[in-house]
């Protein structure tokens, strides 16, 4: 089976990050960038079936220069190729205008599942996959725990984590759009054979017009939302934090909740 | 592959640092095969045994990476394994023997370990004492090594032997000697000051067999093997402790800058920033000086001179800096637990480790020229 993966470079969570001059955006300078969380286990299942069913994943990702970065981690991990969006005229879309990107790219190669992460660790609008699927009509489930293939291909049983540790199971008809939650499988390393090989293995560049979109359908052009502002919230306002070893500051919460907001 | 290392070293080895140091071992063959299924055993060994046939620079990368590990006996431990114990069976030993002991090792499934160092005999490698003499198809092996790192848990020993009286340069030999064979008894572990993760024990030979071909290369040249496979070994053990010192500097630095003194963090005292960044100045002049030794290993070039600088000036750097670290961290650097006080007992090994700084600098002595001449 052929599975399109579509992976989003994000900040990395331990880095500093700060404000950039215009105020819309973080500064991306000196932040260190790495694949979204759940996009690494949405690689790591498209990789373990096909190496159950045999087939290839092919890695999507829309972003500037410093995507390669996560595209060659990809195809380390034991991706074959993969599709870099990376025409400037794709760059600061919201959800909808990457989704429309992306559609356009896997609509141009045939596959039988798209696989995505439930959620960027950034943005975090949760949205990308499911624009995805209505943009190709495709089949679509959330936060997706647990994934089988059946026999033959034409369908998978998909496990749904709900609340109060109940869970559902369904099945979709494939081609399906697919996006789970981080924590269904144990993503693997880069062996260094699969780091070697990267270096060869291709990348390819379309644009807009190569995939059949006019510029201003895709990127910022193509948006319905604008980021007007974004800020820090004020931090220590109404906040007291518990220095220690979880069991000391627990027993200093405890104390206060008792003594000081008598809710215990 | 930096990357893929330390997403290894922090998932699967980090989170159970404490636990090995406790427990005085690490379980070397669960860790071992997961870095050898991500083929980060054979970096510098060649394809044909499973190894990825590329030049030492990238073993000096991974032998850097490693330095991340929260502790100094795991990292010695797979250094052992991937640069200490192979390079001459790499070398000089036959295919067969490569097959049966190499392309296992470079898998995971096998451990090694080094036997050279004797309870009699440690910087005068020379005077070892172990004797093995052949009998029919097989070398009868009697004696004993010391201060085994792997010793507990290895399956081969790559042993430095007598194999003939004579020349003490020219009368030894190397041999693969399987650690489960009769006559092999292993002590319990021996006790140490720090390098707690690794298991270190004394070995003894009580007439052991093992077979002809378990001689690495020619018979009488196992000395100037082992001479030539301790380059990597002291190569990897300077990479190694570059990239921990700059960690002990960067978590003091945030330790004193949290701590305050007399209205100030400690680290706004000039003397205590000024320190620091000169401690620093002399970790990276130590990383060009391993990355210009690295460059003369890859050009197949006579690296003992620098090697053998590397080793000496990491062993004595490890000791200043550390000590200079615990001092600013007071009495909580003092603590059993804290991260610069294990720095402090598992790097005092370097200076005797591996060859000690006074065994460097004789060799250093010798490439300069200055040793007296003996009579
Ligand atoms: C934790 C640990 C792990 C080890 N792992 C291994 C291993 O895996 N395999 C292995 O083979 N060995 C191993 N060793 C042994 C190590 O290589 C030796 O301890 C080291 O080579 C020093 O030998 P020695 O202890 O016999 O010291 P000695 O040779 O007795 O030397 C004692 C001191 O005298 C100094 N000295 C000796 N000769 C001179 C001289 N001519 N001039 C000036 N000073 C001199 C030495 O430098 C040293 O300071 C390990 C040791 C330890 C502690």
């Amino acid at each position: 089976m052929r599975i399109a993966v579509c992976i989003k470079q994000v900040p990395d969570a331990e880095g500093r990050l700060q404000v950039a001059a215009d105020g819309k955006w973080i500064d991306e300078d000196e932040i260190k960038f790495v694949i979204n969380e759940s996009d690494q286990y949405a690689l790591e299942e498209a990789l373990t079936l096909t190496e159950a069913h045999g087939g290839e994943v092919v890695v999507f990702s829309l972003g500037p220069d410093r995507v390669q970065d996560a595209l060659r981690k990809a195809l380390a991990l034991g991706a074959k190729r993969a599709v870099h969006l990376a025409d400037s005229a794709f760059h600061g879309g919201d959800a909808h205008a990457t989704a429309r990107a992306l559609a356009a790219a896997i609509r141009s190669e045939e596959f039988d599942l798209v696989l995505t992460g439930a959620q960027s660790d950034d943005a975090g609008y949760g949205a990308t996959g499911s624009m995805l699927a209505g943009l190709l009509g495709w089949p679509h489930a959330w936060l997706v725990m647990g994934l089988e293939v059946d026999e033959g291909g034409g369908s998978a049983k998909v496990t749904r984590e709900m609340e109060s540790g109940m869970n559902e199971f369904f099945r979709l008809q494939l081609p399906a759009v697919i996006e789970v939650q981080a924590g269904l499988n144990h993503p693997r390393y880069a062996s260094l054979k699969g780091i070697m090989q990267a270096k060869r293995k291709p990348v390819d560049r379309p644009t807009p017009a190569d995939l059949g979109l006019v510029a201003d359908e895709v990127g910022m052009a193509g948006s319905r939302l604008e980021i007007v502002d974004v800020a820090f919230p004020d931090s220590g306002v109404g906040a007291q934090i518990f220095e220690g070893d979880p069991a000391t500051a627990a027993k200093a919460l405890i104390e206060k909740l008792r003594n000081e907001a008598r809710v215990l | 592959m930096r990357e893929s290392l330390r997403q290894l070293i922090d998932t699967e080895i980090n989170p159970y640092v404490d636990a090995w140091e406790e427990a005085r071992a690490f379980p070397a063959h669960e860790v071992f095969k997961k870095l050898g299924d991500a083929g980060f055993l054979g970096i510098a060994r060649p394809p044909e045994y499973g190894g990825m046939g590329l030049d030492w620079s990238y073993s000096l990368v991974m032998a850097e990476e490693l330095g991340h590990i929260q502790c100094g006996g795991v990292p010695m431990a797979i250094g052992v394994h991937t640069d200490m114990c192979t390079p001459a069976l790499d070398r000089f030993g036959s295919d067969r023997l490569k097959r049966e002991f190499l392309a296992p090792s470079i898998a995971g499934d096998l451990v090694g370990c080094l036997g050279v160092s004797e309870s009699v005999a440690g910087s005068d490698v020379a005077s070892i004492r172990t004797m093995a003499r052949r009998d029919g198809d097989d070398y009868v092996i009697n004696g004993e090594k010391m201060w085994i790192t792997n010793g507990g848990q290895a399956d081969w020993m790559c042993c430095l032997v007598n194999t003939a009286d004579g020349h003490p340069h020219r009368n030894k030999s190397l041999l693969i000697v399987p650690l489960n064979a009769p006559g092999v008894e292993r002590s319990r572990k021996l006790d140490k000051l720090g390098m707690w993760s690794s298991d270190t024990a004394q070995i003894f030979f009580d007439d052991v067999r093992v077979p002809r071909h378990h001689l690495i290369g020619e018979e009488g040249m196992g000395f100037a093997y082992q001479m030539m496979q301790f380059q990597e070994e002291r190569l990897w053990a300077a990479a190694n402790t570059v990239t921990g010192l700059d960690n002990v500097i960067r978590e003091t630095i945030n330790y004193t800058r949290e701590r305050q003194a007399f209205g100030r963090s400690i680290l706004d005292n000039q003397v205590v920033h000024f320190r620091l960044a000169e401690l620093s100045t002399e970790v990276e002049a130590l990383r060009s000086l391993v990355y210009r030794a690295t460059e003369l290993m890859i050009a197949g070039e006579d690296a003992t001179r620098l090697a053998s600088m590397a080793k000496l000036k990491a062993g004595r750097l490890q000791r200043e800096v550390v000590d200079s670290c615990i001092q600013y961290w007071g009495g909580q650097g003092y603590m059993w637990e804290s991260p610069v006080a294990r720095a402090y007992r598992d790097g005092r090994l370097l200076s005797i480790g591996g060859g000690t700084d006074e065994v460097m600098l004789g060799i250093i002595c010798k490439y300069e020229g200055t040793l007296p001449k003996t009579r």
